[in-house]
């Protein structure tokens, strides 16, 4: 059983997909706890065993590579996969109240294609081979396409915008696939690293320009964002918080991958990498901008997303081992740190009914926890310490100011500081603005608590901001730095 | 490798249709023909992939009988057009998902022109 843990982190939701239907819809959210805490389980399993001795290989029906498609499991693909799980179990967890009036079916195919999307993203994160990838890709993409659309009209032209840009994407990575096997012959990550030639740059150039447009569409980096806003803000409350936490960060990981362990990071094409570079510090500058201009609660959090995304892509492109350090790290306290707001902000609209800023005035004594959860992680995208979000920053910045490149540092510190403004404004309003004006949906000032099933995984992700920042150290050097490239 | 892309007409071909198929994503106000601008796109890229296979001269890689020890020369590179089929289920897959798409908002909001939606959404 535990030699087949590596397929079984893919395998677990798979079978949790098909099985939903197969039960007739019946005990579709057993079956969705089950099989994702089983892929939490392999997960982690595997990483603990690359962790100890060396990166596992499980070639898929018995033919090795490059022949055959390999799942690979080192230290940093084992980190992602489980964090995709986690995220997944304590969203699954979170979406049950949503869920609770509507129908067997509907919510037995919610639950099938919620599946789906995890297996599509830790697809993503441990194959070894560059076509399997892109299937992984469209298979996620496809069901979150589904589960976007099920938020209301507004919703369905928003992932209708969603799909169109994302399947040219798609192309784009595709069409560098492509140039990558017309030059190699292979599709497997390692045996392409080492057939990759050196010399024959301008060929390179195209490819990587290709892939890393593609990625980074689905990563929406700015100015390739343009379907993240709108997507995000009209997103059913059950998986926003999901979708927002892990998937455009997936995305950015396939394309650290692949620029850094499919390419030669030293002598393979640097003019993609630079202009990735730019575009990050951009976006990270943009991002907070556009957060800042927001009156509605989950729309600003979409932009502040951009932002963040263009930390981690800030990272992969200056590429010293502080920065990639710095960029992992941020994968992983972003997408805790942001699926705890998206779940305490959908808490609230849940509740209270209630998106905009204003409307939050006094919700700090309506819901104490929730909004203490959302403060926790505001405090941590800011980057205070000693919460997570500011060591990742911390890592970064040394990197930036490493390279020498001080606009970088600048850029960084400007979007800290617009983030201290837009997130504070709903802080002061949740806790220091008293609610004068009543709210046509629920007027009050009593405690309305979320439900149980809500509010363990909004506080356990605020809690995990805490330990993240407090356990930084061990972090980074028990399961950052062995994923490094060599 | 360039100089036989450059003599290839089908890698024009290929470039030829992801152009129009991007022009067709962005240009035309419709929904549906969006919609197509996005096939016409990825038939660009299965256009590509399948030229990477080709061979002049050279059959599917089935041994012709009493050919017992076969030339590679004399066979096509059949991974391509595997990757291909996988590709082309990739793309019914996207646009089932597009027109059923499609279909909920022609029903929520009677129109599917891109236009006419905007105003109504505002």
């Amino acid at each position: 059983m535990m030699e087949n843990a590596p397929v079984l982190i893919l395998l677990a939701p798979l079978t949790g997909a098909l099985l939903i239907p197969l039960l007739g819809f019946r005990f579709g959210r057993a079956v969705t706890m089950a099989s994702l805490v089983a892929s939490l389980f392999f997960g982690l399993s595997s990483l603990a065993q690359s962790l100890s001795a060396g990166p596992v290989h499980y070639h898929l029906a018995g033919w090795s590579p490059p022949w055959g498609i390999e799942i690979v499991v080192d230290p940093l693909s084992g980190v992602v996969a489980s964090l995709v799980s986690a995220m997944a179990v304590l969203a699954a967890m979170y979406s049950g109240p949503f869920l609770a009036g509507w129908t067997r079916r509907r919510a037995g195919t919610f639950y099938s294609v919620y599946c789906l999307l995890v297996s599509g993203l830790v697809g993503i994160v441990i194959t070894g081979d560059l076509f399997n990838l892109y299937v992984f890709l469209e298979i996620s993409s496809l069901s979150a396409y589904a589960l976007l659309s099920t938020g209301g009209s507004r919703s369905i032209v928003a992932v209708f915008r969603y799909l169109l840009i994302g399947t040219v994407a798609a192309s784009f990575y595709l069409l560098g696939v492509g140039y990558l096997y017309a030059m190699t012959g292979t599709l497997n990550m390692a045996d392409m690293s080492a057939r990759l030639p050196n010399d024959d740059v301008a060929v390179l150039v195209v490819a990587a320009s290709f892939i890393v447009i593609g990625l980074a569409i689905k990563a929406a980096l700015f100015p390739l964002h343009g379907w993240l806003p709108d997507a995000y803000t009209y997103a059913p409350g059950p998986v926003v918080g999901f979708i927002a936490a892990v998937m455009a960060k997936v995305s950015a990981y396939a394309l650290y991958r692949i620029l850094y362990y499919v390419f030669d990071p030293v002598g393979g094409p640097r003019q993609p990498i630079e202009l990735l570079g730019w575009a990050s510090v951009i976006a990270v500058v943009a991002g907070s901008l556009m957060a800042l201009a927001q009156k509605d609660v989950q729309r600003m959090l979409a932009y502040s997303s951009i932002g963040q995304m263009g930390y981690i892509m800030l990272g992969i492109a200056i590429g010293s081992p502080l920065a990639l350090t710095g960029a992992v790290l941020h994968v992983i306290n972003h997408a805790v740190m942001k699926g705890c707001l998206f779940m305490a902000v959908n808490g609230v609209q849940w509740k209270v009914g209630v998106f905009r800023v204003r409307e939050f005035a006094g919700m700090a004594k309506r819901l104490p926890w929730t909004m203490g959860a959302f403060t926790v992680a505001a405090l941590s995208m800011v980057g205070l310490p000693p919460t997570a979000g500011f060591f990742s920053k911390y890592y970064l910045a040394l990197a930036a100011i490493e390279s020498g490149h001080l606009s970088f540092l600048f850029a960084l510190v400007l979007s800290s500081l617009l983030g201290a403004v837009y997130f504070f404004r709903v802080i002061e309003y949740a806790y220091l603005k008293t609610n004068d004006e009543p709210i046509e949906a629920d007027a009050g000032t009593e405690v309305r608590e979320l439900d149980a099933s809500m509010l363990v995984p909004v506080v356990a992700l605020a809690a995990l901001v805490l330990l993240l920042g407090i356990f930084n150290q061990t972090v980074v050097t028990m399961l950052v730095v062995p994923g490094l490239p060599s | 490798m360039t100089i036989e892309a450059l003599s290839s007409v089908n890698y024009w071909l290929a470039a030829l249709l992801f152009v129009i198929g991007l022009y067709g994503i962005l240009a035309p106000p419709n929904l549906v023909r969006k919609l197509m601008g996005m096939n016409i796109m990825q038939t660009a890229v299965i256009v590509f992939f399948i030229t990477l296979g080709y061979k002049d001269d050279a059959t599917p890689p089935i041994a012709r009988h009493g050919d017992h020890e076969p030339v590679v020369r004399n066979y096509i590179n059949p991974l391509p057009h595997t990757l291909m089929l996988t590709a082309i289920v990739v793309s019914v897959s996207t646009t089932g998902v597009a027109l059923a798409l499609l279909i909920r908002i022609h029903r929520r909001f009677g129109t599917l022109s891109e236009p006419e939606l905007l105003e109504k959404l505002k």
